[in-house]
């Protein structure tokens, strides 16, 4: 519990943080990444435990890969964080969400994809990570 | 640039459900215009948003978030007329912001 309460003690000094201190916060190196093993790595990613406690919602097959809407919820206690990554796009890190002790470790949001590719998430709860793929088929792709 | 929201806030039982579309290029950096140059990187980065003031959820985006970004996500323990807001920032120094009051579904 102290850990969420120092979350949510973050939060609060973020959102009244001002704008340069936002752009400090931005994970840069995880996110210019051209390797999933590169992102996770500036993420502090330690063991990944694979969970079927991770529900991905998302399409087999992707017409368009400009527009890929995706559903994520995470029933893992404690769920801190929800990152997204796309193995085979040129940055495969595509955003990682913090939760505070007011949301539910769920998300909707549309991603773009250049090919087929394993969509990859990966959940902090406490200091363990939980990971869980969905492969997705690109008809075609949407990363200009 | 247009840095509209839509947003919506729904009681849903023992969930509120937030729904929000932004008007923003996300623009990864990689791609070429009609005359073959490269069009620089415009993308958001941050999201923050807040249920009556307390922060609730925040987001680190990357160039792979889909253009004109949506975003569904839920809240506990939000009552009717509480207040949502959502705060966007880009990588060239723009902000964006909207609130909406919860309501019945």
């Amino acid at each position: 519990m102290q850990r969420r309460s120092f979350l949510l003690g973050m939060l609060t000094m973020i959102a009244l943080a001002p704008i340069k201190v936002w752009a400090a916060l931005w994970n840069r190196p995880a996110f210019e990444a051209l390797k999933i093993k590169d992102a996770t790595q500036y993420l502090n990613v330690s063991e990944e435990i694979p969970s079927g406690d991770i529900v991905i919602v998302a399409p087999e097959r992707a017409e368009n890969g400009a527009v890929v809407q995706i559903e994520i919820r995470s029933n893992i206690q404690n769920t801190e964080a929800i990152a997204i990554f796309v193995e085979n796009n040129p940055t495969p890190l595509i955003a990682n969400f913090m939760f505070g002790d007011g949301a539910e470790p769920f998300v909707v949001t549309r991603i773009k994809m250049a090919e087929t590719s394993d969509l990859k998430i990966v959940v902090k709860a406490g200091s363990q990570y939980f990971t869980n793929a969905k492969n997705i088929t690109v008809l075609e792709n949407g990363c200009g | 640039m247009d840095k509209s929201m839509k947003m919506r806030a729904q009681l849903k039982g023992n969930f509120t459900e937030v729904k929000v579309l932004m008007s923003h290029p996300m623009e990864t950096g990689r791609r070429r215009n009609d005359a073959d140059e490269l069009v620089p990187a415009h993308f958001v980065q941050l999201l923050t948003a807040t249920l009556n003031g307390k922060p609730v959820l925040q987001a680190q985006w990357g160039t792979g978030i889909a253009k004109n970004p949506y975003l569904t996500f839920r809240l506990k323990g939000a009552k009717l007329g509480d207040v949502v807001e959502v705060t966007w920032h880009d990588n060239l120094g723009e902000t964006a912001t909207h609130s909406i009051a919860v309501t019945q579904a």
